[in-house]
């Protein structure tokens, strides 16, 4: 016997289960055949938000591109969990050279390929939210604008967790870090500040952008793949629940992620050339409470007395993105 | 073929020749017109098979280079200055990476204040960095050692710096001979890199190495300089059988036979230097110039060796340690068995200040008369310095230090010497 097919489905969404559809249309994770470009072994917390997307995310590519893959990877958890010596969980020819720069080295591996006359080979570059949002930004953009055939994956964990817990420019407000602590009239992280990436990548008008979670991931590997069909920048970024910087479970981190889904925390959306063209509808909208109370990065929201202010502007945040994104069907349809 | 141009042009033309495959393009001065030279010849078609990249930041440059190099491409960029500190981390993790990435530096002064003139703190400063340095004497050998650079570095999987200084060499028209295609063709061999990103073969590169292997790795990058020093001599003796010149090799001794006094210099200071040293001659002394070629790795038994007659050594150095004084003759009191004491560091050119055969000669009479101090700042305007610091004495907000030091000077323009 050379194929079993996996009964594969995700209890808890509207999604329909692959054991409900053609083997054609089941989701590459359920074909036995996939890559494991991430193998087992790694060396990530149990529950890591950043392994299942980078595990779905490599192993799409991969199958995208019909296995003519080149990763290169920031510094962080990824790379750090993913290789220590001697060991590798790489399945693909890998590249990690600096926290910063793996836009750019993405891009001197492109340029190779394109020398060579092997374009058929594609290129990643993939890392966390510092590595991307913060000290890898400048790389990263240049990429951008040249339009470099690369297609760029941030798994937004909200802080940098490699180092323990530290403020990056994609942390929530309101979020408990290492360096934005849970104290004084505005505990956590201040409001006002931090950067909108996707919209930053929309900006330099490259040819695709798209965000995902990890509570979804047919719609994840099919971003990837489309992904693919472009030529030029293209970014991804990716919504990675930390149950150790954030302070949940373990077993809750596709429920975090569909909860910051379905409360408008984070939209969920494609744009190409500079326009949004799709967005992932909510399907039973909730308050954000329901997204902030089960992590402890959020507990003094909650504490004695509630900081309901603060909660609030939480939910004008959410109902902003609901608003810019259409993220609610307002045709009635669903309520 | 002889030409009339300017250094900047002969090392792009010479680069050109090496058949480069990916080249990152950042200006700062002076290296600039070296990668704009190149970016001309991929965009008219000139030198085909090449991908020319305008990157946002030096840091970027390397880090592109880092990219094509590990997915088997030849790599190369320029850089000088701020631009060489900027991508200083890249600059390390090529060596560590083992990439042959072939980097121009066009040397420069690094501020405060803001220079960009010539000496060679920005290469100096990466003096343990992991790569190899050499240092170009005349436009000729520049180009001669960007030929040479690809072939040790591919030879050992290590990047390699060639360092020209700013200005002086770069903006030089010179007579140059440069070389055919087929030539650097028939001396080049393809590039085999012994590691590769390719996805019929994946390798991870880059991985976390912990204690347990840590040494090990660092010792191997050791071992393999310390292998460059017994393949250098041999390559530029082929050079020489191919080329029919002398350019490259660790080190260019000149009238050091019979020399009590060795000056020791690297770079295009050395035309006068021997020029000054055939003054001193003519006088009688007995002098003569040890040229150091290859700085890193640092040829220790061969710097030795030349200096194995020598009574007295004079090290001038366009770099300054602050806090210490000289960083070559640093190096050099580690290869001369004849005592600290007759080592003598003379901070020269520093930013530009040119170094004049007069300066030299009266520095160097000092030096065989036994009145040259073990440190020595060529030409300094102590009056100036004596100034400045008196400033300093009397008020505690003196101000900004250089601008003050301007203002002392009033308007001048910009002094030669």
């Amino acid at each position: 016997m050379s194929f079993q097919p996996v009964k594969f489905y995700q209890t808890g969404t509207f999604t329909v289960g692959n054991r409900l559809l053609a083997p054609e249309e089941r989701s590459v994770q359920a074909n036995l055949r996939r890559t494991n470009s991430l193998n087992s072994g790694h060396r990530a917390c149990q529950g890591c938000g950043e392994a299942l997307g980078a595990r779905y995310a490599i192993d799409a590519a991969m199958e995208a591109t019909q296995r003519q893959l080149i990763a290169a990877n920031a510094t962080g958890c990824l790379e750090v969990f993913s290789t220590p010596y001697p060991e590798t969980s790489w399945q693909i020819p890998w590249i990690h050279s600096l926290f910063g720069n793996a836009a750019a080295v993405a891009t001197g591996i492109a340029a190779a390929m394109r020398v060579k006359g092997r374009e058929h080979v594609r290129v990643i570059a993939q890392g966390g939210d510092g590595g991307t949002t913060d000290i890898g930004f400048g790389c990263l953009s240049g990429m951008f604008e040249r339009n470099d055939d690369v297609l760029y994956i941030c798994y937004d964990n909200g802080a940098y967790m490699n180092t323990g817990v530290q403020r990056s420019s994609a942390t929530p407000p309101a979020a408990r870090t290492a360096t934005t602590m849970a104290v004084g009239a505005e505990p956590g992280n201040v409001f006002g500040q931090g950067k909108d990436l996707p919209a930053i990548a929309m900006a330099h008008r490259i040819p695709y952008v798209a965000t995902a979670t990890v509570a979804e991931l047919r719609d994840l590997e099919a971003k990837v793949r489309r992904a693919m069909e472009f030529r030029g920048a293209r970014y991804i970024h990716i919504f990675v629940p930390c149950p150790l910087g954030w302070g949940h479970a373990s077993d809750q981190t596709i429920r975090i992620a569909r909860l910051a889904k379905e409360t408008g925390i984070f939209p969920v959306f494609e744009a190409e050339n500079g326009e949004v063209v799709s967005a992932s509808k909510i399907r039973r909208r909730l308050p954000v409470e329901e997204y902030l109370r089960p992590q402890k990065r959020f507990a003094h929201l909650f504490g004695k007395p509630p900081r309901a202010d603060l909660i609030a502007r939480m939910q004008e945040l959410a109902d902003r993105n609901i608003r810019r994104y259409g993220l609610v069907d307002t045709s009635g349809a669903q309520r | 073929m002889l030409k009339q141009i300017e250094g900047s042009h002969a090392v792009a033309e010479a680069v050109a020749l090496c058949r480069p495959e990916v080249i990152c393009a950042y200006p700062i001065s002076p290296q600039t017109h070296i990668v704009e030279g190149l970016g001309e010849m991929v965009k008219s078609g000139a030198l085909a098979k090449c991908e020319f990249i305008n990157v946002e930041s030096e840091f970027a440059a390397m880090s592109v280079a880092i990219g094509a190099s590990a997915a088997g491409a030849r790599a190369y960029t320029a850089t000088a200055s701020q631009g060489l500190l900027f991508m200083a981390e890249a600059v390390f993790n090529a060596s560590g990476l083992g990439l042959p990435i072939v980097m121009t530096v066009a040397n420069r002064a690094i501020g405060a204040p803001i220079n960009i003139w010539n000496d060679h703190t920005d290469a100096l400063s990466q003096r343990d960095c992991g790569w190899i340095q050499l240092f170009a004497e005349n436009n000729q050998e520049a180009l001669d050692l960007h030929i040479q650079a690809f072939r040790l570095g591919e030879e050992l999987s290590l990047p390699v710096m060639v360092c020209m200084d700013g200005f002086i060499l770069t903006h030089a028209y010179e007579r140059v001979d440069m070389p055919t295609q087929e030539q650097v063709d028939a001396y080049l061999p393809i590039f085999e890199p012994r590691q590769v990103l390719d996805p019929s073969e994946p390798v991870s590169i880059g991985a976390m190495v912990g204690p347990e292997a840590f040494m090990e790795v660092r010792y191997l990058a050791h071992a393999k300089q310390m292998k460059a020093l017994e393949l250098i001599p041999g390559w530029a003796d082929e050079f020489r059988a191919a080329f029919g010149r002398d350019s490259g090799g660790l080190l260019h001794r000149y009238r050091t036979e019979d020399a009590d006094t060795v000056v020791v210099a690297l770079g295009s200071v050395l035309g006068t230097v021997k020029d000054t040293v055939d003054e001193l001659r003519r006088d009688g002394q007995k002098i003569g110039v040890l040229g150091v070629t290859c700085f890193r790795p640092w040829p220790l038994a061969a710097v030795r060796e030349a200096l194995a007659g020598a009574k007295r050594v004079v090290v001038i150095e366009k770099s300054l340690a602050v806090g210490l004084g000289g960083i070559v003759s640093s190096n050099v009191y580690n290869s001369y068995a004849g005592g600290a004491d007759a080592v003598h560091a003379v901070i020269a050119g520093l930013g530009g200040r040119a170094i004049t055969r007069a300066s030299l000669a009266r520095m160097l009479r000092d030096a065989v008369a036994g009145r040259l101090e073990p440190l020595t700042f060529l030409d300094l305007d102590q009056p100036l310095v004596e100034r400045a610091l008196a400033r300093e004495r009397e008020q505690r907000r003196s101000g900004p230090l250089a601008e003050a030091i301007l203002r002392d000077l009033g308007v001048v323009a910009a002094r030669p010497g």
